[in-house]
């Protein structure tokens, strides 16, 4: 051995080609290093001026339901975002059951394939477009939040479709077949067997999809509205100023954000925003950090390890 | 209907039929939103009589906002704008997505998985207005001051904010490419003597390129399609940029400011929507491209 490290520093030191190969080796992994380590460290402090300028901007009613105040608006971002998933989530997980379990190989399932990549790159902005002809110009209503809901849910579709496809294809072929040996049919084997099997990862794929709903602004631009006009005190869920009443307009957190740009007259205005975009990047952050533990779990549970 | 045959079908026929529904919804729903977007902007040519030409190359903008017609649909300089934010953007990004790409799953394997991968996986869902809010506090500002304009919002401020948003996509898409690599190519190189970089250089980064384009595809499309942080920092100015620190416009900060004060079924309208057609004529270009690359990738060598 220490014959052959020797033997390699004399060639070294006799062969500048091989010198300079060592060198540029050396120079590129500093490089890496380097490259990588900024990158990330913009990525830190990207998210600790954000969270530092809500912090900066924090006043006691900030939480409040004023116009200076974000509650109106967060009460807004998570009613629609819940008011999307109960959309999404029965839909995307029925398409990516039919999709995994019953589509004929063929023609049906290509064209589904290409339905879900195409819905799934979509500018939000166009489906923003299209939420407020149908929904909003075709039924010849104000803005409101189940137009918003409906956006957003065909922008979290492809997402809940694709894992739950994903999910069934990867349980074991045994679960299936087991189930319909003891005489089950197709689909109580799916309901019974295979979803409860599936359920982590399909949850994991729900809750990252309500992080980016939380997120999202363009599609709510002329769905949603960029108004809200509540009062805690109706309780009437049909009134226009009731907070549960879904056919009203309602401002969301991003969109509160992106109203500053502009209007920032008031001086509490940039604050606002400030403030509204650190609770919204500690919302998306909580759900995606919180959609990667579950998952991680889950494969620790069901990877067969001792817990 | 017998009880026994009610049964079968209250086993299977049910929630068969329920879910076979919502696939096929799924497909309608697509075909919806291109018929609307088709129809909508198909106007501009059908109703209004103005060529494809105009729409793409003219930069004359100034349709009437109203029935009548009449006027002028030339987009010219929104594309112009779309297409010059996401090359910079592209320009700025890929070299820091790559290098970071090959870190953490070449140089540092360690450090790459445990911390920088779950970092880069989380910054992709960070909502893109608050990319653009602070462009629009920190970045606008510094360009202003630095370069001495007028306005900092610019090419360059637009390009800056859409690199770092495409940046985690790039990232994470080419690492799972560089991750698959065949890892006897690589051992082969190691055995005859290369050092690490002529083995990332010469043999990783081309087999791992076909994933690689996917990944600037992926980003491309997120950065054409991005909205509302766009428009933050753009500076909305109707004129082809005259350098990269000059504002202009493009298509989506147009569609999404314009089409509230738009009438609809006018021209102003109907043009805006020929921009929302030619934008998703352009996601599904990228959806072939990324197909026709990964087809060659499968096909043996």
């Amino acid at each position: 051995m220490k014959e052959d490290a020797r033997a390699g520093a004399v060639l070294l030191q006799r062969d500048p080609a091989l010198r300079r190969a060592r060198a540029a080796d050396r120079a590129a992994t500093v490089i890496f290093y380097g490259v990588s380590g900024f990158f990330v460290c913009l990525l830190a402090a990207f998210t600790a001026y954000v969270l530092a300028g809500g912090i900066r901007a924090w006043s006691p009613d900030m939480f409040s339901f004023s116009g200076d105040g974000v509650g109106s608006q967060l009460f807004n971002t998570v009613y629609l975002v819940f008011l999307s998933l109960l959309i999404s989530v029965p839909l995307g997980i029925s398409a990516g059951i039919y999709m995994s379990e019953y589509a004929p190989a063929g023609a049906l399932t290509s064209m589904l394939r290409i339905a879900i990549e195409t819905l799934s790159s979509l500018p939000s902005i166009v489906v923003g477009l299209f939420g407020y002809l149908v929904f909003i110009i075709m039924t010849g209503s104000q803005w409101n939040l189940f137009a918003g809901a409906m956006a957003v849910s065909i922008l979290s579709l492809p997402l809940i479709t694709t894992v739950t496809y994903d999910a069934f294809q990867a349980l074991p072929q045994g679960y299936k077949n087991g189930s319909l040996a003891l005489g089950a049919t197709h689909w109580e084997t799916i309901w019974h067997v295979m979803l409860p099997a599936s359920v982590g990862p399909v949850m994991t794929g729900v809750i990252l999809a309500a992080g980016r709903g939380f997120g999202e602004a363009a599609a709510l631009l002329y769905t949603a509205g960029m108004s809200t006009d509540i009062s805690w005190d109706v309780w009437d869920v049909t009134a226009p100023t009731s907070p549960f009443n879904p056919f009203r307009p309602g401002e969301t957190l991003s969109l509160q954000v992106w109203a500053s740009r502009t209007e920032a007259v008031s001086a509490s205005a940039s604050d606002t925003a400030a403030f509204a975009s650190a609770v919204l990047m500690m919302m998306v952050l909580a759900f995606s950090i919180g959609a990667r533990l579950l998952s991680r779990r889950l494969t620790r549970k069901t990877g067969g390890e001792h817990s | 209907m017998s009880p026994q045959s009610f049964r079968i079908f209250r086993k299977e026929y049910l929630g068969r039929s329920a879910v076979t529904l919502c696939g096929l919804f799924l497909i309608l729903l697509t075909a919806a939103i291109g018929a609307f977007l088709f129809g909508k902007g198909m106007g501009t040519f059908t109703v209004y009589h103005h060529s494809i030409f105009e729409f793409l190359f003219s930069s004359q903008w100034s349709p009437a906002d109203d029935q009548t017609g009449g006027g002028q649909v030339g987009a010219a300089i929104f594309i112009f704008g779309s297409v010059v934010t996401c090359a910079a953007a592209l320009f700025i990004a890929l070299p820091f997505s790559l290098c970071t790409a090959i870190f953490m799953t070449k140089i540092s394997p360690r450090i790459g998985e445990n911390f920088v991968r779950p970092a880069v996986e989380i910054f992709v869902g960070i909502p893109s207005v608050v990319y653009g809010w602070v462009g629009l506090v920190v970045l606008v500002p510094f360009l202003k001051e630095t370069f001495h304009l007028v306005q900092g919002q610019s090419v360059l401020a637009a390009a800056v904010v859409l690199s770092v948003m495409i940046y985690p996509t790039i990232t994470s898409v080419s690492a799972d490419a560089v991750r698959s690599v065949d890892n006897r190519y690589i051992e082969g190189a190691y055995g005859l003597g290369a050092t690490r970089w002529q083995v990332i250089y010469q043999v990783v980064l081309p087999a791992a390129l076909p994933g690689i384009l996917t990944a600037v595809i992926l980003g491309l499309a997120r950065a054409f399609g991005e909205a509302l942080a766009v428009a933050m920092v753009i500076g909305k100015m109707r004129a082809f940029p005259t350098s990269i620190l000059s504002p202009t416009n493009n298509l989506t900060a147009a569609i999404a400011s314009d089409m509230g004060g738009a009438m609809d079924g006018g021209e102003y309208n109907t043009a805006l929507w020929t921009m929302a057609l030619l934008l998703f004529v352009i996601s599904l270009g990228f959806i072939l491209l990324i197909h026709s690359l990964s087809g060659r990738r499968e096909r043996p060598l």
